[in-house]
């Protein structure tokens, strides 16, 4: 802890702001790359309810043809666009890291997000397996915190890392005891 | 140890009720838990016992015999037929005032009365609870019987109210909060005696306020974050507490008069406990902000739904009343906008009439007053009366928010910002408030009076910059350009009139209007203790939030914010809103602010 934090904090942020920027750098770990295949594979599957819908009502009123099969198009390209960038892009943008004092994550594509969390205020930590991730040997963590607007979640990481790190963090939260809040 | 003599004929009604077989279940329930069960002198161990848990003696509390099983107050057995037959009243109303009713409506609603009002005998008759030197217990339930535990350092919120016959009978009902944002409410005992609930407060909040007054709010260093929270260590409790409460009957007074905290000083006129300190009361003239608050909307709503289960029960016709049918002929003798004018300003009147009245009652006799305990008090209401302490250590930070209309004619009000306070609808009025509607200076004064430091109030707070601005006029013009463009669609689909959309476009200066108040409002600050911000429009807000209450950050940029280098900067925290949100700030001063408001969290992350 060093004494010019605290004393005049305005004072150090407008040294900062003026200064060179500082900068929050990315975290350093990414996710596993059979991520991608979580990714597109989720996002397919969504798409064919859309699609679903589309081809049962072309078939239903054959009258309006031409428009039903313009819609249809269009919705195969977005889809395909979607199906085709989002999991590449995920994945450059998703990363995590941890340190004894603190969890950031990075995730998003066209909206991104950063999330921080000192270990010290971490309630509990959840790994999750839906069907796609066990087919892929990929885990999902989340970190809770005792803010109701501030979970982190992990996505796309396989087994072993993902065991490590709840490990870790287990370990690392239990050696800081209080309520957290 | 001698029963308290506190409270007098009040306090021993129950005690004296307690032994004479009205208590088929406790006892048997309650036997194995206590090695030596108590005599039947009522409250008085029980509470003894409380006091010398707090005075921090911990083996002379586990030697002394366990507490007793208490009941609710058998008051409460007159309470339940009343306020049943008094939910019942429209059915009833109907039947006695039009003679005649829907059918099988009446009979029914009397039967529901009558079996409301059982479940209601019931619900005291297995209804008990029990405060012991580390936890309160109440038991409840006829088949399916529970005891609900609560650590008693877990209680953070004492909530008492009283409805207008609670008060006739001189009764409260006392809600414990546990500080579990997620559980809608605490622990609730419905129907002690007023002196009873008073003494079990200062019981359960005697115990976990010992430590000094303010450890986390804007006195510490922000150094806690990246460091376990420190669980408060009972301070050694003076002499004086060893004497029960017994100074004045119903008073709320901590046995230790120890010196006032700094703050503002008790002004002379005030008759009040010692160790106390009135931070704020509500002025007669502050009713004046009743009509800008807009409560009265609701309060409306419940009378009209009210009437028209009254008319709809009697099936009364609404057009054959004389006063109305006057009206509705009135109304359409004159031109349609002499009647709409009319109309539109009979509502407002009614509305401000209705919020007035609302201000009354629920904010008469405010106050809002420190103990040296270290918990915030505060005590209102005309009918109903509400008596909320909160622990001053789940203090994070406070919000002084200004509604469009309030603002107007410079008023403000405040709401608290603590752990297992969460705030949502209605939080204005919930347990969380500070000060109702009021002039906007006092409301800064209690907030800063609350944070025990002046600067989050007063600090000047840092714009966000041209980009910011821009981005507040696109939102709400974008949005209100919505409105032209489906009326233009309409018109040229549709054929609605063309004038439509032209007037459509009205909402465009509103946008701007709004975008130019929103950019004015945005700003933020970092203060010493806390981190300071204010944005809204229709609703402003300014929030000062302890940094040691920071227990996260996000930082979420759209696509536009991206190209922009904007971020939005999200503090989360266990109090309150639970995020408190600093829309686009400037990418390269977000990283410096993240710094500083939590040093040493991002210093591994950060880069030149």
């Amino acid at each position: 802890m060093d004494a010019t934090t605290s004393s005049d904090a305005r004072v150090l942020e407008d040294a900062a702001a003026t200064a060179a920027a500082l900068r929050l750098r990315d975290p350093q770990h990414r996710v596993s790359r059979r991520a991608i295949g979580y990714w597109s594979l989720r996002a397919g599957l969504g798409w064919l309810i859309p699609l679903a819908v589309e081809i049962v009502w072309l078939v239903a009123d054959l009258d309006n043809l031409v428009t039903h099969v313009i819609w249809l198009a269009v919705t195969v390209v977005v889809a395909a666009l979607h199906v085709g960038i989002m999991p590449q892009w995920r994945y450059r943008v998703h990363r995590w890291e941890t340190t004894p004092q603190a969890v950031y994550t990075q995730s998003g594509w066209l909206n991104q997000s950063r999330r921080i969390a000192p270990v010290s205020r971490i309630q509990t930590v959840d790994t999750e397996r839906g069907p796609f991730e066990q087919l892929l040997g990929l885990s999902n963590i989340t970190v809770t915190t005792a803010s109701a607007a501030g979970p982190l979640k992990i996505e796309g990481l396989d087994h072993e890392t993902a065991q490590r790190l709840v490990d870790e963090l287990t370990t690392t939260t239990q050696a800081n005891p209080g309520d957290a809040t | 140890m001698t029963a308290p003599t506190g409270g007098g004929a009040e306090a021993t009604t129950a005690p004296g009720l307690d032994p004479t077989g009205l208590d088929p279940t406790g006892p048997t329930e309650a036997d194995p838990t206590e090695p030596n069960p108590t005599g039947p002198t009522g409250i008085g161990p029980g509470h003894d016992a409380g006091h010398a848990a707090t005075a921090g003696t911990g083996p002379v509390a586990a030697a002394r015999p366990g507490p007793e099983w208490r009941r609710l107050s058998p008051r409460m057995l007159a309470v339940h037929p009343v306020q049943e037959t008094l939910r019942a009243l429209p059915a009833l109303l109907a039947v006695l005032v039009a003679g005649r009713s829907s059918g099988h409506s009446a009979p029914w609603a009397l039967a529901g009365v009558a079996v409301t009002v059982g479940l209601g005998i019931l619900r005291w008759a297995t209804t008990s609870y029990q405060v012991s030197a580390d936890q309160v217990q109440v038991r409840r339930g006829f088949l399916r019987r529970r005891v609900v535990s609560i650590p008693r350092d877990r209680v953070r919120t004492v909530d008492l109210t009283a409805h207008p016959l609670h008060r006739l009978l001189r009764l409260s009902r006392i809600t414990i909060g546990t500080g579990q944002s997620d559980r809608k409410e605490g622990l609730r005992l419905d129907g002690l005696t007023s002196d009873e609930a008073v003494r079990l407060r200062t019981e359960l909040l005697h115990r976990t306020a010992q430590p000094t007054a303010r450890p986390s709010a804007g006195s510490s260093a922000p150094s806690r974050v990246g460091s376990p929270a420190v669980p408060p260590v009972p301070a050694q409790q003076t002499a004086a507490s060893g004497t029960p409460d017994s100074s004045a009957p119903g008073s709320f007074s901590l046995g230790s008069p120890a010196p006032a905290l700094s703050g503002v000083p008790v002004p002379a006129s005030t008759p009040w406990e010692p160790g106390e300190t009135v931070l704020a009361s509500l002025r007669p003239g502050w009713v004046r902000y009743g009509p800008f608050t807009l409560s009265g909307l609701v309060t409306i709503g419940i009378v009209f739904g009210f009437l028209y289960r009254i008319v709809s029960e009697a099936h009364l016709d609404p057009g054959r009343l004389g006063p109305l049918r006057a009206i509705g002929h009135q109304l359409q003798r004159v031109p349609l906008g002499v009647a709409v004018t009319e109309v539109v300003l009979a509502a407002i009147v009614l509305v401000a009439v209705a919020s007035t009245l609302g201000y009354v009652i629920a904010f008469w006799s405010f106050r809002l007053s420190r103990q040296d305990s270290g918990t915030l008090h505060v005590a209102r209401g005309l009918l109903t009366t509400r008596a909320t302490t909160l622990e001053e250590r789940r203090l994070r930070g406070v919000e002084l928010s200004e509604p469009l209309l309030l603002r107007a004619v410079r008023g403000g009000r405040c709401i608290a910002i603590a752990t297992g306070l969460r705030v949502g609808r209605g939080a204005e009025r919930g347990g969380s408030l500070l000060l109702p509607p009021a002039p906007v200076r006092e409301a800064r004064r209690v907030a800063t009076a609350v944070l025990g430091d002046a600067e989050p109030m007063t600090v000047t707070l840092r714009a966000h910059g041209p980009r910011a601005r821009r981005r507040r006029y696109i939102r709400a013009l974008t949005l209100a350009a919505i409105v032209p463009a489906g009326l233009a669609l309409l018109w040229g689909l549709a054929d609605w009139p063309g004038w439509a959309p032209l007037v459509g476009l009205l909402t465009l200066p509103a946008g701007a209007l709004l975008a130019a108040d929103r950019y004015r409002s945005l700003g933020h600050a970092l203060t010493a203790g806390h981190l300071v911000v204010r944005q809204g429009s229709v609703v402003r807000r300014r929030c000062a939030l302890a940094r040691d209450g920071i227990i996260g950050w996000h930082l979420h940029q759209s696509v536009f914010q991206r190209r922009a280098g904007l971020v939005t900067v999200i503090a989360t925290t266990a109090a309150g809103r639970q995020r408190y949100t600093l829309p686009d700030v400037d990418v390269n001063a977000s990283a410096s602010l993240v710094d500083s408001a939590t040093p040493e969290l991002l210093t591994p992350f950060l880069v030149r």
